[in-house]
């Protein structure tokens, strides 16, 4: 074989033509973030109620946890625009968060945590 | 020259890497925040000598300090707003204003810190203030970083290195800084506002 034949694979992996997404399609408005902060602040203020009223035991900590999903998901959604950008990004952050939840859930269970 | 003057970078996945790689790193913070909750949460109540959580905590102060880190989320997603309106005066402030409310935090976290420690409770005082310092303490750690974070940003657009696509960068500080807010949101929850058990061995 000649040094120019060159026998080769015909290339088919995906050129990477596409200019990657600079910035999510679409923004919300000053306004919007205005509205989630003062929902954020109004849920804390239930919170604080909530652990200062009659509410005990698994009520009051079902009650907490309601409330700081809620707080969690709309960090999340809006301020990090998760909401609204590729999904791709909050599959890799759902990896990292639903697997940290799910490995403490299973060695707060082993350690029998909640059976007091 | 730094990262931020470097051309955007054409991915096979059509996505920016660093902010892919922002993201993984965010999610591997949730493995180490895990931990370190659940060390705090294992071993709630097993404290043998006090001080105990109902004799130190205030949650009127620790509210307050929470109000205070919300609030910051909220002036570093407008700083990114006026980032993409490339209206560099208002991302300054909001910038700023991001930075003195986590400075705000932080001495407020550093004013708890010294309380407890008058009232004698130290890293190695109980079980209760190890994991109690060192979940708190870790969080207080990342809002610094946070913190010179945002002034480095602030730094970098006045002497106008961020002029290619001011929002970037915005972005991915605020990204870690919102992470910041979140894991507080979880801390403010679990360590402060759902009460502790009796300690340990009491009637």
């Amino acid at each position: 074989m000649s040094s120019t034949e060159h026998r080769t694979e015909p290339d088919t992996a995906p050129r990477p033509t596409d200019p990657p997404e600079q910035h999510i399609a679409y923004h919300p408005s000053a306004r919007e973030y205005i509205r989630v902060g003062l929902l954020l602040i109004a849920l804390t203020c239930i919170e604080v109620a909530l652990s200062y009223s009659s509410l005990a035991g698994t009520k009051l900590v079902v009650a907490l946890f309601t409330c700081t999903v809620i707080k969690f998901v709309l960090v999340v959604g809006y301020f990090m625009h998760l909401k609204f950008d590729n999904g791709r990004f909050s599959r890799v952050f759902a990896l990292g968060a639903i697997g940290a939840f799910t490995l403490y859930a299973v060695v707060l269970l082993t350690f029998r945590v909640w059976s007091g | 020259m730094s990262d931020i003057h470097a051309p955007i970078e054409y991915t096979s996945t059509g996505l920016r890497s660093t902010k892919l790689a922002m993201w993984l790193f965010l999610a591997s913070e949730c493995l180490l925040f895990g931990g370190l909750i659940t060390a705090y949460v294992l071993y709630r109540g097993q404290s043998t000598t006090g001080p105990y959580p109902q004799d130190v905590f205030d949650i009127g102060y620790t509210s307050v300090s929470s109000f205070v880190l919300l609030a910051s989320s909220l002036t570093m997603v407008l700083s990114h707003n006026a980032a993409l309106a490339r209206d560099y005066a208002r991302m300054r402030l909001w910038l700023l204003a991001t930075a003195m409310l986590g400075m705000c935090f932080v001495g407020g976290q550093v004013f708890e810190f010294t309380s407890f420690f008058r009232e004698g409770l130290t890293l190695h005082t109980n079980l209760f203030g190890s994991t109690f310092f060192v979940l708190t303490g870790f969080h207080g750690v990342h809002v610094t970083v946070g913190i010179l974070m945002l002034l480095i940003l602030i730094a970098f657009s006045f002497r106008g290195s961020l002029s290619d696509d001011p929002a970037f960068p915005v972005e991915m500080v605020g990204l870690y800084w919102h992470f910041v807010d979140i894991v507080w949101i979880v801390i403010f929850t679990v360590v402060y506002l759902i009460p502790a058990p009796p300690p340990h061995g009491a009637v």
